[in-house]
């Protein structure tokens, strides 16, 4: 019954997992791209942060702390991107996205 | 400790069905509402883990900034969201093919790790004493990483002029106040002596 270092990596694995899968199904909405990705690397921070614990290293956190300084900025940037997006385009849809090469 | 296991189950629970929730729901506000009781219950789990500071963090920078920035995003836009959804049906399977596998293998490789590596040696999480956690980061922090502290306030400034300059347009058309004009203003250009003769208007 006791709760171990395997009971949160199995967390982890799965709030990724479930990330990696919001991508796959949701090609086109680029909103719920952005927050997949967030719950990534909120995945990651969980590893990250339950190897330092029960590595009694406090390092960990200390990553995890920038991790989550460069979501933060990558969702800034990523909503600011999308809403100049929206105002040249009226419509989000990644996959006609095209217009941007070149 | 039966105690901090059925917290554990509840918390664990709650983050991965709303986590599921965000990749799954029609309306993406109620992804977004997903994504804060996902990030709520993560916080949760730290505390569990001892890891306060990150817990409250986790609290105002992603439940107070980055969901509601998601959220004004969200709604700010008019967009056509159940065209954006077609192909949902077309990708379910495959993908969620790869992501079973996916998360049978983490899982596999992580119960391995924690059951054999390095950290499987302490099988308590550390109790700190003497210190708090946050007084415990902040020794670390200022300390061995200040240069990597300002590299990060140093990121989030970047994102801030980025973010500013994407978003900021100039309308033609639009009378805006102009504070160097008004401040030169004086009595020469502001003030004119018009003779008008008797019985007759002015016209300008």
């Amino acid at each position: 019954m006791t709760i171990g270092l395997a009971h949160y990596l199995a967390v982890a694995a799965i709030l990724f997992t479930i990330g990696v899968f919001g991508i796959f199904v949701n090609r086109k909405n680029i909103i719920v791209i952005l927050m997949s990705v967030e719950l990534i690397l909120l995945a990651v921070n969980i590893n990250l942060v339950s190897f330092s614990v029960y590595l009694h290293d406090v390092v960990g956190q200390i990553f995890a702390m920038f991790v989550l300084t460069v979501a933060a900025a990558e969702a800034a940037v990523g909503l600011a991107i999308l809403v100049t997006f929206f105002r040249n385009r009226g419509d989000i849809a990644v996959d006609d996205a095209s217009m941007m090469k070149g | 400790m039966a105690l901090q296991a059925i917290a554990f189950y509840l918390m664990a629970a709650v983050t991965i069905a709303s986590a599921f929730g965000v990749v799954s729901a029609r309306n993406p506000v109620h992804s977004v509402l997903f994504l804060i009781l996902a990030f709520f219950s993560a916080a949760g789990l730290f505390v569990l883990l001892g890891a306060e500071f990150l817990a409250m963090l986790l609290v105002v920078v992603y439940v107070g900034a980055v969901a509601v920035l998601f959220l004004f995003v969200v709604m700010m836009l008019d967009v056509d969201f159940a065209a954006l959804r077609q192909g949902f049906a077309q990708y379910m399977p495959l993908g969620g093919l790869v992501a079973g596998i996916l998360a049978v293998e983490m899982i596999v490789v992580s119960s391995t790790v924690a059951t054999n590596g390095a950290a499987s040696a302490n099988d308590a999480p550390a109790v700190a004493i003497d210190v708090s956690n946050a007084e415990a980061i902040g020794r670390v922090l200022y300390t061995d990483y200040i240069y990597f502290f300002q590299a990060a306030g140093l990121v989030l400034l970047v994102a801030m002029i980025g973010a500013i300059v994407l978003t900021l347009r100039h309308k033609p058309g639009v009378r805006r106040q102009n504070i160097s004009d008004q401040v030169a203003r004086g009595p020469k250009t502001g003030m004119r002596i018009v003779q008008i003769k008797p019985g007759e208007g002015i016209s300008e």
